[in-house]
């Protein structure tokens, strides 16, 4: 998938039929981003203007409504995304000290990508087992009952399969 | 007409049903707080500055509203002053302080500061709340306005005026809660954003988050350069408008008095953009004529209007065709100052510096448009002054403006006639037009100028005009939202090949026109519109020549210089090209 202009950009044939479907019924622009998102990891610059154009809604209120939801993100993310719970069972246990631990060894920050492109960290509020806190997901898989030196290596593993 | 009655503070009052607790206080004479609220919008209840409490009445519990948003109820009573509405208000003050810069000596809007008037009315001699103010830098991108995010208090007026009034949708809020900020679209700069410029938020902007670019300085700077002959033209709304920032009446006619005050601010020439308002007529009204007779491209646009020019360019480029190659009076007094002004006195045009006084914002863009902006081989506008500067001019200087003995424009290019001055209102360039092109059509003048139908405060205007038999459709658009109406159905007959309903069609961005601009002094709404307008029409009843091809320097330069209308001469110094351009820059 390409992402330049909104000229360049190109949405698979899916996502075309869904906007054409949707693209005069009120209330869709939340579930056209939703698809946009779910094709690229996030919503590209190009991706908005493209879908501005396609359903005749301002890109300013498109911005208005990205950057208004969590969900919606407008950098790529990394090819790992890294849920940290910080919800209340999480964070008593430890919750934060995994979180500083991955900012250490990954050398960036909550809400920012590796420089290598590899790994992203997002802070999350309760993923439905607090009986495994302190919990973070890679992508898929749930990494329960952690504390920091288990951390490394779990890192080191998601590196050796990229 | 259905109406209630209902009491504001026990004063008993009938209103329209429908009618806001803000509009039915104002009936009854009671003035409630507002920030947010502006008589052009529609209210949204933002700051919560005009709460109002109602009484124990018909089964209601009392309540606390927002009288901005709140539509009055048969019966009630509404209390709008007492010591608890003060104190939350009070409150309310408080909290939009602390989140504002306390840096009022140095803002473009101290003591014209909507917030700042507040503070003072509620008394507030120190902020309650610690100051908790987000920097966010200031976007210097465009030559026209500045938005300084940092003291915006998020009435939301600004993003409103771009998005309802002028459908650009240039800003927009981002993010959410404490992060929600104003910003031009996807978080980029105003130059890059689909932004006309039109300066309509600054002017509707209560506080100083956007303003006019200030570039007093410059002309400063230039009056002190002895090298420099400083030629300076003032377009026809500054005249009806500039006397407000002196505590005259809105509406007063200055004209004599601003060339007067620009002499002795140091310039050497003063010209009047009316002139080439004028000038404006004879070129776009023959084009007119010529599209009309030849089987051109119709219906014409007019062309005068630099925040319409950049909006059509941005999302209407199918109508280039339609659009009078002419440029703006501004451009062509510029082009013809370098060049048959500097002939005619033998000055040497790399000395002349053009300073044009505009009520608008988008003008300062205007000047470096493109190439065909230097048709004197020089900028043909070297500086854009707005209304608002100029006044800061003139108090800078110390002159007692409303003292000021009236002066006359300088020869041979400062006469005006009543055409042109109405340029600066809504229908006036339609109705200039007319005038001219009956003249142009048949050699003979309209008996009665006065084309009624092209005035007043309609979004959009059309008549039919009977040139001996000809019968020319009309039609007059301002506020840009009010104009995509009209264009989208210019379009939608285009491409569906169907014959066009109008031939002629005259924008102007601004809701009422020039004399609304966004360059004007605050304070603008429909109330100071209307004594404005009337100024422009009395300045036109007040000439003894009303009609452009009456007015004997225009014919003196035709004979002179130009030849004759749409000329090679003409077509070199007074039209220009237009081209498409992308909506969102570089995005």
């Amino acid at each position: 998938m390409s992402v330049g202009t909104a000229e360049e950009i190109k949405f698979s044939d899916e996502l075309m039929a869904f906007i054409e479907e949707w693209k005069n019924k009120p209330g869709n622009l939340i579930m056209i981003l939703h698809r946009v998102q779910g094709e690229f990891g996030y919503i590209p610059r190009a991706a908005a203007m493209k879908v501005s154009e396609m359903i005749g809604i301002p890109l300013a209120k498109i911005y208005g409504v990205i950057t208004f939801y969590h969900f919606f993100k407008t950098k790529k993310p990394g090819k790992y995304i890294i849920q940290v719970c910080l919800g209340t069972a999480c964070y008593l246990r430890g919750g934060q000290d995994i979180m500083n631990e991955l900012e250490t060894i990954l050398g960036t920050s909550v809400g920012h990508v590796t420089d290598d492109g590899l790994f992203s960290i997002e802070a999350v509020r309760c993923i439905g087992c607090c009986g495994l806190a302190p919990v973070m997901m890679i992508g898929n898989e749930v990494f329960g009952k952690l504390t920091p030196e288990k951390v490394p290596e779990i890192i080191a593993d998601f590196r050796n399969r990229a | 007409m259905e109406t209630v009655k209902i009491k504001i503070d026990g004063i008993p009052v009938e209103v329209a049903a429908g009618t806001t607790i803000l509009n039915a206080a104002k009936l009854a004479g009671v003035k409630i707080p507002t920030l947010c609220a502006h008589p052009d919008l529609e209210p949204w209840g933002a700051c919560g500055i005009c709460v109002v409490k109602t009484e124990n009445q018909m089964g209601v519990s009392p309540r606390l509203v927002r009288a901005c948003t709140t539509k009055v109820i048969e019966g009630f009573n509404y209390i709008t002053h007492d010591p608890e509405l003060q104190s939350i208000r009070k409150t309310v003050v408080n909290l939009i302080l602390s989140n504002h810069p306390q840096e009022c000596l140095t803002c473009g809007r101290n003591q014209q500061c909507e917030l700042q008037r507040l503070a003072e009315e509620f008394c507030i001699r120190e902020v309650a709340f610690p100051s908790n103010v987000r920097r966010v830098p200031k976007d210097n991108s465009t030559p026209s306005i500045v938005l300084d995010a940092t003291k915006c208090v998020q009435c939301g007026r600004c993003a409103q005026v771009c998005q309802q009034l002028q459908g650009v949708w240039a800003l927009e809020f981002i993010h959410r809660g404490e992060n929600t900020r104003i910003a031009p679209v996807a978080d980029s700069t105003l130059n890059e954003s689909p932004c006309i410029k039109c300066g309509q938020c600054a002017a509707h902007c209560p506080v100083g988050a956007i303003y006019e670019n200030d570039e007093t300085d410059k002309f400063l700077a230039a009056v002190k350069d002895p090298e420099l002959h400083v030629a300076v033209q003032m377009a026809p709304a500054v005249r009806v408008a500039l006397g407000e920032a002196f505590g005259m009446l809105p509406g007063e006619i200055v004209t004599g008095k601003i060339y007067a005050a620009l002499r002795r601010l140091g310039a050497d020439a003063i010209f009047d953009t009316n002139f080439s308002a004028d000038l404006t007529i004879m070129e776009e009204g023959s084009e007119f004529v010529k599209r009309l007779t030849t089987g051109g491209v119709l219906p014409q646009l007019t062309s005068c209007c630099p925040a319409w020019t950049n909006y059509m360019e941005e999302y209407y480029p199918d109508m280039i065709p339609n659009f009078s190659t002419a440029k703006s009076p501004m451009m062509m007094q510029g082009a013809i100052t370098k060049t048959y002004y500097a002939e005619q006195k033998g000055i040497d045009p790399a000395k002349i510096f053009s300073v044009a006084i505009m009520p608008c914002t988008a003008k300062k863009h205007e000047i470096e448009r493109d190439d065909n902006m230097h048709a004197s081989g020089y900028p043909d506008v070297d500086l854009v002054l707005t209304t608002r500067e100029l006044a800061r001019l003139i108090k800078m200087a110390g002159i007692d403006f409303a003292n000021l003995a009236d002066e006359k424009a300088d020869s041979p290019i400062g006469a005006y006639t009543g055409a042109a001055t109405i340029f600066g209102v809504t229908g006036g360039v339609m109705e200039a037009a007319v005038r001219s092109a009956y003249f142009l059509v048949t050699g003979e003048e309209l008996k009665d100028v006065n084309i009624v139908a092209t005035r007043g405060m309609d979004g959009v205007k059309s008549g039919v005009v009977d040139i001996k038999g000809t019968k020319v459709r009309v039609a007059i658009a301002h506020g840009l939202a009010n104009v995509k109406a009209v264009l989208d159905e210019v379009r939608a007959l285009r491409e569906a090949g169907q014959p066009q309903k109008y031939d002629f069609i005259e924008v102007m961005a601004c809701r009422g026109g020039c004399i609304a601009g966004g360059g004007q002094p605050y304070g603008t709404d429909d109330d100071l519109r209307a004594k404005r307008t009337a100024g422009l029409y009395k300045d036109d009843e007040k000439c003894t020549l009303r009609c452009s091809h009456h007015n004997p320097e225009i014919k003196e330069i035709y004979e002179k210089y130009l030849g004759a209308p749409l000329s090679e001469k003409s077509h070199h110094l007074l039209h220009t090209t237009y081209e498409k351009v992308k909506t969102y820059k570089a995005l």
